[in-house]
């Protein structure tokens, strides 16, 4: 085992590899150059864009790009690939697979979308109905995802689907990675509440994908896909924000600046929501020195979920602030954002697009089923579907 | 400055090892008994905690006879007592430690260090004022800046104005001179907390702070029957009771506000420990009672309240170790810290309390389950140092949400 890598070790090698490339050069080649340096993820492997490193020296080495003025891969607009698809390929794939697919997913030169949810299958995600058949040495894909957002930049899709309708649904699964470019994957938009389009849906029709694009093994599916699911909660986690830096920080700028809005109820309301927006923050700050420390705690999941309620409340009592005012939308038009921005828009945008915190990356019930039963231990509820072929249960 | 939240292993030490000294020592109940009984706390208990551990002293610097930790740890100490709704005076020591410190007063903590009992003569509700009490001798009086606010009064100032507080309940304590030039007291304090068993009473009166025996002629000290019996409260009532000058002015009123300070940012602790029993019992309850042929457990109706309740303490966790970090190290955002962790933690704990009894059922509503111990105390704890609606005004004074 070599020498643990320090924070001042990295710190060298950053300004060393800087020394030798031109951030204002060629944007792809810099940026599959610092990967190949083992400067991209440093928790990774060596020869995958990583050094071995502990997962918590990554900010020294971004911070040292950053204030040099380097080229970053576009986190926001690579985050499913970078949170979900790229820890599930690392832990799961093979080498070849590792090799191919990491490098062009961490440069963002290849974007990555989820085929996960589709019609039939939202909370109870093993319930998936596409069907993966056997076709030579390869496979024939048919079915319809949602909830898909990115997949129409995106070059590949982590896919999961039925490969044995007559097993149990967790053990008929298998899990692969779908090339978005292939015949027969069409992607259409799928327009939301806040008029935007956001997400897709892709209907997948006779689409074919060989047998080296099966991540894991025929039947592994739901295995393979919780490691996605578990870093997909780590991810939502977030970053470190100031006093007053998220949402929060829009309402009482409002409330400081609009006295004629004012109004004893709300003062209070306000105050709640300030309360609950530190005490969240200050939660934020624990799990991260926690993680830091390898102390990882089921904390994330309480994030969620009191994240998904704070932000309704702050931007339903915005609206409510600002009375008349605040019923008036900017536009509906149905325009497809590359990076979420929760805080962007107006009043009612933030409103609206709030709804879908409590949804999407798991609902909040299922979250607090899982709480309870994973944090605290309580027996699950009783169930229809255990023991039974998939396709003997109704839907 | 990010301070650390997180609990050194010295402090996980700490906590296994109070814990196991309250299984054996304040099983519930014998807490049931010492709240049933005449006694004010368990006298035996007390003597562990004081004499034989010095856990009451913690914070004391060890050259006074103290342990020469930190806020920090008394807090730890405090979430397991909170746990074991022990019957003890260790927040009301730990409040008074914190003021005689303020004062260097060496020899009053070389006895609260030795087991002495010493508490603060102020209604259990007052707390911290909403901002810096006010400089320039003239001030009498560290009123918080939001109207309608209770904070830390020094005994009412004649004419002290027309302010929404002075139509409250404030301890009207008055200081007069003995022919030999010194203090004499007179007046009530009532609802006073942890202050049964006390052998000195620190009392604010006319803008100063005094020392004054619990045995002092002229002082009597009446226990009232409380809603908390795990932490009795009494009225004391002054009568040109001889008392000593401890500090007078600004020095006075800052380090009152400091004390109080550190009680909000302490007692969180405590709500914390309370909560983290309410929802262990009532999980482990939830798992073993049947109804309808299944673990009443599995229902998601209940499971589900039981999440939000987790996810609320998680968080209450995270202000109350930051209050106690910020109280330890005397960080500027310590007035700020201690108020959010009681708009935060107060809410928690009687939630938490509301719900063990409601899902234990009928036997949470009986007298010979402890629920009914954790329900009053968190009850009693949500008013006490302040409400949460008092720190949320706070809260609106120091981050400028200036009120309608």
């Amino acid at each position: 085992m070599a020498e643990p890598v320090t924070a001042e070790d990295l710190q060298e090698r950053v300004d060393g590899f800087l020394a030798g490339h031109d951030v204002a050069g060629d944007r792809l080649e810099f940026l599959r150059a610092r990967f190949d340096a083992g400067l991209a993820w440093v928790h990774y492997p060596v020869g995958l864009g990583g050094l071995g490193a502990p997962r918590v020296l990554q900010p020294v080495v971004d911070q040292r790009f950053a204030a040099a003025g380097a080229p970053d891969n576009s986190p926001r607009r690579i985050g499913i690939g970078l949170g979900m698809a790229a820890p599930t390929i690392l832990r799961h794939g093979t080498a070849e697979q590792r090799a191919r697919f990491l490098r062009p997913l961490w440069t963002a030169q290849e974007v990555w979308c989820q085929l996960f949810s589709e019609p039939g299958a939202g909370s109870d995600l093993a319930g998936v109905a596409t069907r993966a058949v056997r076709d030579g040495d390869g496979w024939l894909v048919d079915g319809q995802k949602v909830w898909t957002s990115m997949a129409h930049q995106a070059r590949w899709g982590i896919l999961l689907a039925r490969t044995d309708p007559a097993a149990p649904k967790h053990a008929g699964l298998t899990y692969f990675l779908c090339d978005m470019h292939a015949p027969g994957v069409e992607v259409r938009p799928l327009r939301q509440a806040t008029g935007e389009a956001e997400f897709n849906e892709v209907f997948l029709s006779g689409v074919r994908l060989g047998d080296e694009l099966r991540l894991g093994a025929v039947g592994e599916g739901w295995a393979v896909a919780r490691t996605t699911l578990m870093n997909e909660r780590v991810a939502i986690g977030g970053a470190a924000l100031p006093r007053e830096g998220g949402m929060i920080g829009v309402l009482t700028r409002t409330w400081r600046t609009r006295p004629e809005l004012r109004t004893p109820a709300l003062h209070d309301e306000v105050l709640r929501l300030w309360v609950r927006a530190e005490a969240l923050r200050l939660t934020g700050i624990r799990l991260r020195q926690q993680l830091a420390a390898g102390e990882p705690g089921p904390e994330g999941s309480a994030m969620k979920l009191a994240f998904a309620a704070l932000t309704q409340q702050i931007s339903g009592a915005e609206v409510e602030l600002l009375g008349a005012e605040g019923l008036r939308h900017d536009h509906w038009r149905a325009d497809r954002p590359e990076e979420l921005d929760l805080l962007g828009r107006g009043p009612t945008y933030r409103w609206l697009r709030a709804k879908g915190n409590s949804i999407e990356g798991g609902t909040s019930e299922v979250l607090r089923n899982i709480v309870a039963e994973r944090v605290l231990g309580l027996p699950a509820e009783p169930r229809q579907d255990t023991g039974v072929a998939w396709k003997d249960l109704p839907r | 400055m990010t301070l650390d939240l997180r609990y050194t292993d010295e402090q996980e030490q700490l906590r296994d090892s109070v814990r196991a000294m309250l299984a054996d020592h304040a099983p519930w109940a014998r807490v049931l008994k010492v709240a049933e009984s005449p006694e004010p706390d368990d006298a035996d208990l007390w003597r562990l905690l004081s004499v034989e551990t010095g856990l009451a002293a913690l914070a004391v610097p060890e050259h006074l006879g103290g342990a020469g930790a930190t806020l920090a740890e008394t807090a730890v100490v405090l979430e397991e007592l909170g746990r074991a709704a022990a019957p003890v005076p260790y927040l009301g020591t730990a409040v008074a430690a914190q003021l005689l410190l303020h004062l260097g007063e060496s020899e009053l903590l070389r006895e609260l260090a030795g087991g002495e009992v010493i508490a603060l003569a102020l209604p259990f509700d007052v707390g911290p004022a909403g901002s810096v009490p006010p400089t320039g001798s003239s001030a009498v009086s560290a009123r918080g800046a939001t109207a309608g606010a209770r904070s830390a009064v020094f005994g009412s100032a004649p004419g002290s104005g027309s302010s929404p507080e002075s139509r409250l309940r404030l301890p009207s304590v008055e200081v007069s001179t003995a022919a030999d030039g010194s203090p004499l007291l007179n007046g009530t304090v009532s609802s006073i907390a942890d202050a049964l068993r006390a052998r000195v009473l620190l009392v604010p009166a006319g803008g100063a702070l005094f020392a004054v025996e619990a045995d002092a002629a002229g002082l009597t000290r009446t226990p009232v029957v409380s809603l908390d019996e795990t932490r009795p409260l009494c009225d004391i009532s002054m009568w040109n009771a001889p008392a000593r000058l401890l500090a007078a002015g600004d020095r006075a009123a800052s380090t009152l506000d400091a004390a109080l300070v550190a009680g909000a940012a302490l007692l969180a602790s405590e709500q914390l420990g309370l909560a983290q029993w309410c929802l262990d019992t009532t999980v482990a309850h939830l798992k073993t009672r049947y109804q309808f042929g299944r673990p009443v457990g599995s229902f998601q109706a209940l499971k589900h309240r039981l999440a939000d309740l987790w996810v609320e303490l998680v968080q209450a966790r995270a202000v109350a170790r930051h209050a106690a970090a910020c109280a330890a190290q005397g960080d500027p955002d310590a007035r700020l810290a201690a108020a959010l962790a009681q708009a935060h933690c107060g809410p928690v704990a009687l939630r938490a309390a509301e719900e063990c009894v409601q899902m234990h059922g009928g036997i949470g509503f009986t007298w010979e389950h402890p629920a009914h111990l954790y329900l009053k105390r968190a009850k009693s704890t949500a008013v006490a140092y302040g409400t949460a609606a008092h720190h949320r005004a706070t809260l609106a004074t120091l981050t400028d949400l200036t009120p309608a």
